[in-house]
């Protein structure tokens, strides 16, 4: 039971976009097309999963002072690593997300829940904890990217270019004038604030 | 009896939030005298779909927030109006419905309610549906002059179409100034007197409750004598803009055109009516002329050096996020106060 509940906290009790406040920086800038929420979000869970692994099997090697590095050494690699792929399986993508697959290392969700979880519990209990809070991230980021895409452009993005061939579609709303200050960073400040006062609103009245 | 917090005798003023918002709306609801005769009725339409949306808007969030209903006090009725009188006369509806529910839902009662707003909840509505729908919101008709107003005012051009425009869309005059230069827009009202007096009185293109600076100086005034604003930050932000846009005209220093800076757009429309708004300017005297200063100046920045049509939007909402800072620098000292530094 407890185990179940390692996992669900990074869901629901401390979701790292709408309680923790952690990784907001990409969550802003690359939510303004569903597939790039979908995207972001498995690509940091990978990352989370993966560097909770290693820094949970190795905790008690890396001397005290200099964990902060050895971490982000840890992590950078696997970013790395996801970052190639993507480039080479899923350029059009890449080129969408621009930066942010790389800004990665320094998203505050994986070198937090290192900080704070992986490097004092065990390696089963980094994995729920890496596999919670990414499965969070990416359900946050996922209905973030669905709003400001359907309000911003008029459409629910879910196709995914592999190069030679693309799999999935757009679903488009028909006779819709799109806002654009959606898909513009006011439009993302705006959908985040109103969607964190309902998330906590909601939170605040099952407790 | 939760409500008395002195010892008799009291004084009991008239003034509570809607005789103030009845007086306002009053006011403001002249300048559709103009916006009627030279756009048409369909105006009202949009006033009156705008003012709908936002007090439906204010009453169904405080019923299902549980709180105070106020939603018919007058203020959303307000926000309401200013938010049409911001938009062109040719939108489609769905334009300010969605701002002023945008204006009353999270500018004003998701900071609190009223009082409790930072910022002027019809000009941050007007700015969100600005960028939602910029092409929208910029396209601009040419008013038409009705057969009896020809008929007491024959000098009045008869329509507004040159060669630069087209029978149906146009510039506003501070666009065709910005582009052409003012002799296009002499060319277009016949004279520099015709052009001042249209100004006056509305005939131009722009926003539907912008354009009149007459009637809205009418109503102006009246608030002024009903003391419900105070004259500091009207005259200080129109004096500065003017001033600047004179002392920086376009041709060299001291050529600008101080009555046309000071007619078009909407700064009269914003200094009168947005920027006195209560709760987003600050309290002091001192600190109401730092606003009207303030405002005045970004206006004129903007105005010069941006590439928007109009400065007057973003000048009053930079000014209400400063306003708690100037409160807090212009705090009046109590009486008898001489400092911390007395203990020893």
């Amino acid at each position: 039971m407890k185990r179940i509940k390692e996992l669900t906290n990074g869901i629901f009790t401390e979701n790292p976009i709408f309680v923790l406040m952690l990784g907001l920086c990409p969550t802003l800038a690359v939510s303004t097309e569903t597939i790039n929420g979908i995207g972001m979000g498995i690509a940091a869970t990978f990352v989370l999963l993966c560097s909770n692994i290693i820094i949970s099997s190795i905790k008690n090697y890396i001397p005290d002072k200099i964990r902060i590095p050895c971490y982000i050494i840890i992590i950078a690699t696997f970013v790395t690593v996801t970052d190639l792929t993507l480039k080479a399986y899923t350029p059009a993508l890449y080129k969408k997300m621009g930066l942010f697959i790389k800004l990665i290392v320094v998203n505050c969700i994986i070198l937090g829940r290192a900080e704070a979880f992986a490097s004092r519990k065990s390696v089963f209990d980094s994995i729920l904890d890496a596999i919670g809070m990414g499965l969070g991230f990416t359900i946050a980021l996922t209905l973030i990217s669905v709003i400001r895409d359907i309000l911003g452009n008029g459409a629910i993005n879910l196709s995914l270019n592999l190069g030679d061939k693309t799999i999935g579609t757009v679903y488009y709303i028909k006779n819709m004038n799109p806002m654009i200050i959606m898909i513009m960073p006011p439009g993302a400040f705006i959908c985040i604030g109103v969607l964190m006062g309902l998330y906590n609103k909601l939170k605040e009245k099952k407790c | 009896m939760d409500k008395l917090l002195n010892h008799a005798p009291h004084m009991k003023h008239k003034d509570n939030i809607s005789s103030i918002m009845l007086d306002v709306n009053i006011a403001l609801l002249i300048a559709v005298i103009p916006s009627y005769l030279f756009f048409g009725p369909k105006i009202l339409l949009i006033i009156a779909v705008s003012i709908g949306s936002a007090v439906l808007s204010e009453l169904i969030f405080q019923l299902i927030t549980k709180r105070e209903i106020t939603a018919l006090d007058g203020s959303a009725f307000l926000t309401g109006l200013l938010v049409a009188y911001n938009m062109p006369p040719t939108i489609p509806l769905y334009v300010p419905i969605i701002g002023s529910i945008f204006a009353i839902i999270i500018v004003k009662q998701l900071f609190g309610g009223l009082g409790n707003n930072i910022l002027n909840p019809a000009l941050a509505g007007r700015l969100f549906v600005m960028f939602a729908w910029l092409p929208l919101m910029t396209t601009w008709v040419i008013p038409q002059i009705p057969e009896y107003i020809k008929q007491i005012l024959p000098f009045m051009p008869d329509s507004l179409v040159t060669s630069a425009t087209d029978a149906v869309s146009s510039a506003t005059p501070l666009a065709t100034v910005k582009l052409q230069g003012m002799q296009e827009l002499i060319k277009c009202y016949g004279s520099k007197q015709n052009l001042y007096f249209s100004m006056l009185i509305g005939f131009r293109s722009g926003c539907l409750g912008e354009t009149s600076t007459l009637f809205l100086l009418i109503g102006g005034i009246y608030l002024l004598i009903k003391r419900i604003i105070t004259f500091e930050i009207p005259i200080t932000y129109i004096l500065t803009a003017g001033i600047l846009g004179f002392v920086f005209g376009k041709d060299g220093l001291f050529t600008g055109d101080f009555l046309f800076q000071i007619m078009s757009g909407g700064l009269i429309l914003g200094a009168f009516f947005m920027a006195t708004d209560m709760v987003t300017s600050p309290l002091t005297r001192k600190g109401m002329i730092i606003f009207g200063i303030g405002c005045g100046f970004f206006t004129f920045i903007l105005r010069k050096f941006s590439g928007y049509p109009e400065g007057v939007s973003f000048s009053i909402l930079i000014m209400n996020s400063l306003t708690p800072l100037i409160d807090k620098y212009t705090m009046p000292k109590p009486f008898g106060f001489v400092g911390k530094k007395e203990n020893k």
